[in-house]
């Protein structure tokens, strides 16, 4: 037995747009990983005492309403209050070009717009896990 | 009688009776019709020769049972469909402008898009709506916000489609309020809203209540409209986001028509006759880029409907019978690389809608996958409507794809395999049931997961993503919402909330929340009452929330 | 005391959730069972519950619920939900905590999903484990939710104060299951979807079949209630036919009677285990397996023999008494 990565998918604000989280979830577990997945309209208090209770080494945010720049920097910054900022949060949906940077320097560690092939995630995970 | 003879004289037949009743009233667009180079178009064209009863049963003639050519005898010689952008977002203020510029590009009927706190009943200073107002659609939190989002534009005029779905009585109370004010009486409206509850849970995910309770208000809807609010239309039932979610085109028509038929047996179960609102039931779906199969989609659509409603639930009127329906382009099939193609696949898909016969449209804008859409999108989302309607001929004709070999094959198919879902989910008990099991939400999410396995495979060719790519750069010009919005929103409320008879706003809630009680009261009245003293949306819903409790998903992984 | 352990005890959160994914992983075994002895003093004061039944029959549905009934209470909870991972890649969707969420954020209540890593019986092979990790950080109820597979589950069983066995009308192989035995894990019934066709039936068909294993036995009752977990229907009957079945098998002296059970197999179980990797390591198995195939393959030695001296010999070296 070893260290199995186990990877939150959560969908943070209100939208019910969940197609992309959802196949997120499940191409991840197709490729050996542990997937929790919370449903929709999830607020970042929630998400972030799910990802200390299952000990997650990752958290991936689903958004397509816009929200996002309120809503991904909350996660992350809660996270750190809690003690718990070495999880490594990487954030998807419809998410301009225009706010990436402004998110990474928040903390959150990629991006993954709309098209991205499922193997750039599992990429991502590999190289900092 | 020879085979052709009876086509020429059913033919005549319909001509002297459901096509002249129709023209008699709205005679059709130009005297005469040709193609570009002046040979004439029929307006139904008919097999030379065949089987005439095999013809006659399953495709017939437009504006006659089973509606497979259309709901209408003339179709677009008569009328081209309703042009409709559904837009808003930000404030009230910058929506209604909007609209007004809609309004002067020709556009002919407006649907409004709420932002998301709104759709699911919760005031902008609720912590739940944090980040979240005014970003898809507009915010709404009283009748105030209502006044503004329609000053200047005549409410007996125009025709208001509203995206809104569990709190769809509030919004409604709202409209009827606000014209009220403007003078026009509520017999006079006309629109639709959303209503449709059984969607959101399997697809969209703005819901609030749980089923029983959410049907009661859909009922209890369509009952005051029947007395009250005769030209709205009551609910639109909706497949275009459960195909955006993933489905099939099979079952986007399967999940749809199962929604309409739990929502019929809602209404019969409250003793209403089958005639007195069947004709106010309208559908919403989406068009996707494979263009045959989607003509062949709405034409098995209609067919299907028509069947259920004559065979299981004894209508009678034909109007009762017809699926009418909304279409949206589909937004799932925008990429964001290289958004300019977006506008190829919109011209493909308002083609699809055009030839399966909707009665209104919204083209997508090109930028959609990456922000809202700014206004030079918008405009060119439209004009691809006024170039189909009026340039590309295949309004000239009803039905234009009837016949051919292919498509009368994939309705047939289409038709077939939508009634192998209908029987299973009746089998499972009715709709709400397969959706409590998770059921319909899994056969969506295997198909949307085997659509993008295709994609990550390059089996199946998105331009642009992955064949065809280049180096891009980030697009500019995009419209984003004043980052001012939320303070502005929850500053106008909390003025409202101090400027009301708070007294009043209580009592009309705490009657609200009596009435909520017993299952035999109809809510709407109740509903007017407390918007016309501006209780606001989220403190309506919170009464509901109390009584109704609150939906829980149920999605299977 | 480890710094782990200490955590723990005083509830920390991210502690605990440290101290699972320790069990779990099972890589540190030397600071797994240090963590585990300083935990025990302090265990022994949770009820522990197993919930089992096939897939979709509402089984966390239900716990939901009655996580709400457990903390009007005011009780503590906390949940082992535990799903299957893939035999061929390793992962897993781990989607029961989806229909609890709604406790996410209520600091009284611990939701953590396992994924069964290979293990047979219906839990993970750290769940044992994670229960002491529980009960020793002060949650007075700890809720074992099963794969849901069916007569497998029994594990469960041995972990447990209390298995609910969660039935449903229309599977279609209903009297199946209960006539293959999966009955025999059930201490209470919950029929759950009252509000599908078919409920009562199934009830009747329930009681029927107990009413011929208790002619048999005559065994201790085992109470039936049905429930609807999306309605919220029959759930505080439900909640008070488990708290009285709790007080009854407390001072019967059946639950110590279980506990010891429980005691005695898992004795039995770490004892298996670690001989097996004693032997595993002396022989050092793994890499002198080939050499042995060949030799009996070549019919130098048949495999008794072989095994027999080897063993004898392992034998021998351990001071054995
Ligand atoms: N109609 C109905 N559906 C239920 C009930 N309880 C659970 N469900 C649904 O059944 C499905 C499976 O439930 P879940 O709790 O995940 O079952 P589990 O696999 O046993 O944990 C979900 O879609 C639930 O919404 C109930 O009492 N009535
Ligand atoms: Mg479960």
């Amino acid at each position: 037995m070893n260290k199995n990565i186990r990877i939150l998918i959560a969908k943070p604000g209100l939208d019910g747009h969940d197609r992309g989280a959802k196949y997120v979830a499940r191409a991840l577990k197709d490729a050996g990983y542990e997937v929790i997945y919370t449903g929709i309209r999830q607020t970042p208090e929630a998400i972030v005492k799910t990802a200390i209770q299952e000990d997650v080494d990752f958290v991936g945010l689903s958004l397509l309403s816009g929200a996002h720049n309120e809503l991904f920097p909350r996660i992350v910054n809660l996270l750190r209050e809690k003690g718990a900022g070495d999880i490594i949060v990487f954030g998807g949906g419809v998410i301009p070009e225009s706010d990436i940077p402004s998110l990474k320097e928040k903390g959150i560690r990629a991006i993954f717009t709309p098209g991205t092939p499922i193997k750039d995630i599992t990429d991502f995970i590999e190289t900092v896990k | 009688m020879s085979k052709d003879e009876r086509f020429r004289q059913k033919k005549q037949e319909w001509e002297a009776g459901t096509l002249k009743k129709v023209i008699d009233r709205s005679p059709e667009r130009k005297a005469e019709f040709t193609t570009g180079s002046w040979l004439p178009s029929e307006r139904v064209a008919l097999p030379e020769s065949g089987d005439f009863d095999d013809y006659n049963e399953k495709i017939g003639f437009p504006g006659e049972y089973p509606f497979t050519r259309g709901v209408q005898p003339t179709m677009y010689r008569g009328r081209f469909w309703t042009m409709r952008q559904y837009a808003g977002f930000g404030t009230a203020e910058e929506s209604n402008e909007r609209y007004k510029y809609l309004l002067n590009q020709g556009q002919t009927g407006l649907s409004i898009a709420f932002d998301l706190p709104t759709q699911i009943g919760y005031d902008s200073d609720d912590p739940h709506a944090e980040g979240e107002i005014g970003k898809v659609g507009v915010a709404i939190d009283t009748i105030k916000d209502m006044e503004i989002l329609f000053d200047g534009i005549p409410m007996d005029k125009v025709s208001t489609s509203m995206t809104i779905n569990a709190p769809a009585a509030v919004l409604l109370a709202m409209y009827i309020a606000v014209a009220e004010k403007q003078g026009v009486p509520r017999s006079k409206l006309i629109g639709t809203i959303q209503n449709d509850i059984l969607k959101e849970y399997m697809a969209r995910g703005t819901y609030i209540f749980p089923p029983k309770p959410s049907l009661r208000l859909i009922t209890n809807i369509f009952e005051y409209c029947s007395a009250e609010v005769p030209k709205w239309n009551t609910i639109s039932i909706s497949g275009y986001h459960i195909r955006e979610a993933g489905s099939t085109a099979v079952q986007e028509v399967a999940f749809t028509l199962a929604d309409g038929i739990e929502y019929v047996n809602a209404a019969l179960k409250v003793g209403m006759d089958i005639d007195s609102f069947a004709g106010r039931l309208s559908f919403f779906f989406n068009a996707h880029s494979d263009l045959l199969e989607e003509v062949a989609k709405f034409r098995a659509a209609r067919r299907i409907w028509a069947k259920i409603m004559k065979e299981k639930f004894h209508a009678q009127k034909p109007k009762s019978m017809m699926l009418r329906f909304h279409t949206q382009t589909a937004g799932s099939t925008l990429t964001a690389q290289q958004p300019d193609n977006n506008i190829v696949r919109v011209a493909i898909q308002t083609l699809a809608a055009v030839m399966g016969g909707t009665q209104s449209l919204h083209t997508n804008s090109r930028d959609e996958a990456l922000s809202l859409p700014t206004e030079e999108s918008v405009r060119i989302a439209l004009r691809t409507q006024q170039i189909v309607a009026h340039e590309s001929g295949i309004t000239n004709t009803v039905d234009p794809l009837a016949g051919s070999f292919y498509v009368e094959n994939l309705t047939d198919k289409i038709e077939k395999e939508v009634w192998n879902y209908l029987n299973k989910i009746e089998g499972m008990g009715g709709m709400v049931h397969a959706i409590e099991n998770g059921y319909v939400q899994k056969e969506i999410q295997d198909a949307a997961y085997r659509y993008q396995q295709e994609v990550e495979r390059a089996e199946r060719i998105i331009v642009g993503v992955n064949k065809f790519t280049i180096k891009e750069n980030a697009p500019g010009g995009l419209l984003k919402v004043n980052p001012k919005l939320q303070e502005i929103q929850v500053e106008k409320l909390s003025r409202i909330k101090k400027q009301r008879n708070s007294d009043i706003v209580q009592n009309r809630l705490s009657a609200l929340g009596v009435a909520a009680k017993d299952p035999d009261k109809n809510l709407m009245p109740f509903i007017l009452d407390a918007v016309k003293d501006y209780a606001s949306l989220g403190e309506i819903c919170n009464v509901l929330r109390a009584e109704f409790g609150e939906y829980q998903e149920s999605i299977v992984l | 005391m480890q710094e782990l352990a200490r955590r723990v005890i005083k509830g920390d959160i991210r502690g605990i959730a440290k101290a699972i994914s320790l069990v779990e992983d099972g890589v540190e075994t030397v600071k797994k069972e240090a963590l585990i002895d300083s935990l025990y003093p302090h265990c022994g004061h949770a009820i522990i519950w197993g919930i089992t039944g096939p897939p979709g029959a509402g089984k966390s549905s239900l716990l939901d619920r009655l996580i709400e009934q457990l903390r009007q209470d005011k009780q503590k909870v906390a949940v082992i939900a535990v799903d299957p991972s893939s035999p061929f890649t390793g992962g897993a969707i781990l989607g029961d905590r989806l229909r609890m969420q709604k406790h996410a954020v209520d600091d009284a209540v611990f939701i953590r999903s396992m994924a069964s890593r290979g293990h047979l019986g219906g839990v993970a092979g750290a769940t044992g484990d994670a229960i002491k990790i529980f009960d020793a950080a002060g949650y007075d109820h700890i809720i074992i939710e099963t794969i849901g597979v069916g007569q497998t589950e029994i594990e469960v069983m041995e972990l447990s104060d209390i298995v609910l066995l969660v039935l449903v009308p229309g599977l279609g192989d209903e009297i199946q299951a209960l006539k293959a035995g999966v009955m025999e894990i059930g201490d209470i019934f919950i029929i759950n979807k009252k509000d599908h066709d078919g409920a009562d039936r199934l009830r009747t068909e329930v009681e029927y079949v107990l009413s011929l294993k208790n002619g048999a036995e005559n065994t201790t009752e085992h109470p039936i209630t049905m429930t609807s977990a999306t309605l919220n229907e029959g759930i505080a009957e439900a909640y008070s036919i488990i708290q009285s079945y709790y007080t009854t098998i407390l001072k019967n002296g059946n639950l110590a009677k279980k506990r010891k059970n429980r005691i005695e197999n898992e004795l039995k179980h770490i004892a298996l285990s670690k001989i097996k990797e004693s032997v595993d390591k002396f022989l050092n198995i793994d890499d002198r397996l080939d050499s042995w195939v060949e030799d009996v393959f070549q019919k130098k030695v048949s495999p008794y023999k072989l095994l027999n001296k080897k063993i004898n010999k392992f034998l021998q070296e351990i001071d054995w008494k």
